[in-house]
């Protein structure tokens, strides 16, 4: 609680500091924005509802893009991670297509999908299929010898290994990387809008910039923070919900 | 004796190019023996087991599981693991009921089958609790429960016991002990204690050093039934064939000792 306060107080003051140093010309309004005009403009985006259309475009994204690019990591990741052979002939493939910086594909795929949801998406599948896909990976061929030596003497057909000793182990690795993946299909969304499109809040941070209305910008920037913190609580629910067995998952709530 | 259960014949176990692990090993149990196998850490004791349970194919020779020579995974053999081989994510009674979903059996009826097994070996109360949540003793019991709930004729068992305290140990030993009289199977129990191996077993085979490891020693243990693991170490009886034995294995204690001084320098 007092922890609690204390971080109130230190954004309180953060906030006080802001507006003093360009209440009194210390930082120029120009570049740097005003709190409270930054407060009025997200007054007047959720007043108006205006931002709930923008913002409900970008979490759409986000989700599709979670979801599909999950879906395809933890897919592929057992695949590879069980089929050792074409693991080995995919790892340069692999290893360049991470190595690359992805965020250039996003004009390729505008003018692949168009300049709707669809670019977005695949921008955010190819950032989170990464991330969850080596977790998988490393989760399958991590997986501690002697569970799968005790399921096959217990009578684990290939099928049940793989059901109850590979799929559980990786998935403990997919809770883990779940963090990074959905911060990385809110940046696919965002980034993808702000390349070019018609609505999103990265839209809506592209013509606030354009006209240079930099309290605007600090606003989208606010709420998008306020977003990805929000997913990450979620995520944090799904998994204390699936990761009980885990040892100290009872008491990781903070 | 009675009916052979487990048979290594002229098994030969090696590693590519390398010096085999075990040189043409001959070992034979009996349907109702309890055969304890020690040796000097490193003479591939759990590699016999583990050919035994069909996890490793010999190089030469074979293995017969009741007069039949084995290919896969022996189905008619338990296996406890020295490690802790438990599924995390599954609590106890999931864990003691998985071998038999994974043979087919109803949901419903496997947990039904688990909780009684849970509680044969006191752990009735624990069954909802997590591996993490349990202690090292009481995951034991769970692997325990969850090979026995199969009904395994042949039970193999890899120093199930080594990395439990003293006390823990004793309790285990002697429990495992009243489990097994309860219903006599072949057992194969590998222990680097020697003093474990006499309170257990019938029968006490020793292994030389590796590497080419094969038995060098036989010894019949004629300690009288039901034991209690703890005061027969006590026993005149106990110390002379204790004193037998380790005047063999302190020979082959000290090679592997030599050997590994040299390997290291």
């Amino acid at each position: 609680m007092k922890l609690l306060l204390a971080r109130g107080g230190l954004l309180l003051a953060l906030l006080a500091l802001w507006y003093g140093l360009t209440e009194h010309g210390l930082l120029a309004p120009f570049f740097f924005g005003r709190p409270q005009l930054v407060g009025e403009v997200l007054v007047r985006w959720i007043g108006s509802g205006m931002i709930f259309r923008h913002l409900g475009v970008t979490l759409l994204e986000t989700a599709l893009a979670f979801v599909i690019g999950i879906a395809l990591g933890v897919s592929s990741g057992l695949w590879l991670g069980l089929s050792p052979r074409v693991a080995a002939l995919l790892d340069p493939f692999i290893k360049a297509c991470n190595a690359m910086p992805r965020v250039v594909l996003a004009p390729i795929f505008a003018t692949w999908f168009g300049l709707g949801i669809a670019s977005k998406v695949a921008l955010g599948i190819t950032l989170v299929f990464f991330v969850v896909f080596f977790n998988v990976y490393q989760g399958v061929k991590d997986v501690n010898p002697l569970l799968v030596a005790n399921a096959r003497m217990l009578g684990a057909t290939p099928r049940a290994l793989v059901r109850h000793v590979y799929w559980p182990s990786a998935m403990s690795w997919v809770f883990s990387s779940l963090h990074t993946a959905v911060g990385m299909a809110f940046v696919g969304a965002v980034v993808g809008e702000y390349l070019g499109s018609a609505q999103g809040v990265g839209y809506l941070i592209l013509q606030a910039e354009g006209s240079f209305d930099i309290n605007a910008v600090f606003a989208g920037i606010v709420i998008l923070t306020v977003c990805a913190l929000a997913l990450d609580a979620l995520v944090s629910l799904v998994e204390r919900r699936f990761l009980k067995w885990r040892p100290g998952s009872a008491d990781a709530t903070t | 004796m009675s009916e052979t259960a487990l048979q290594w014949q002229g098994v030969t176990l090696a590693f590519g190019g390398a010096a085999p692990v075990l040189q043409a090993v001959n070992l034979r149990v009996a349907a109702h023996e309890f055969l304890c196998i020690v040796g000097p850490t490193g003479c591939g004791k759990s590699t016999l087991l583990n050919l035994a349970a069909g996890l490793l194919a010999p190089s030469a020779g074979t293995i017969e599981v009741f007069g039949k020579p084995l290919a896969g995974i022996n189905r008619r053999a338990g296996y406890l693991f020295q490690g802790d081989a438990l599924l995390p994510w599954r609590n106890a009674r999931e864990n003691v009921a998985a071998g038999l979903i994974f043979h087919g059996r109803p949901r419903a009826t496997a947990r039904a089958a688990a909780d009684e097994w849970l509680g044969r070996v006191g752990l009735g109360a624990a069954a909802e609790r997590y591996p993490h949540q349990l202690s090292g003793g009481m995951k034991k019991r769970v692997a325990l429960a969850q090979m026995l709930a199969l009904k395994p004729e042949i039970l193999l068992m890899d120093e199930p016991f080594s990395a439990l305290d003293v006390q823990t140990r004793s309790l285990m030993e002697n429990e495992l002990l009243a489990l097994w009289s309860a219903k006599r199977r072949a057992v194969v129990f590998i222990t680097h204690d020697l003093e474990e191996a006499i309170a257990l077993g019938d029968r006490v085979v020793v292994m030389s050093a590796g590497p080419a490891s094969r038995p060098v020693g036989e010894f019949v243990i004629d300690l009288p039934r039901p034991r209690d693991v703890a005061e027969i170490r006590m026993t005149p009886a106990f110390v002379d064939l204790h004193r037998e034995i380790w005047q063999l294995l302190k020979g082959e204690v000290q090679k592997a000792y030599a050997a590994g001084a040299e390997a290291c320098t």
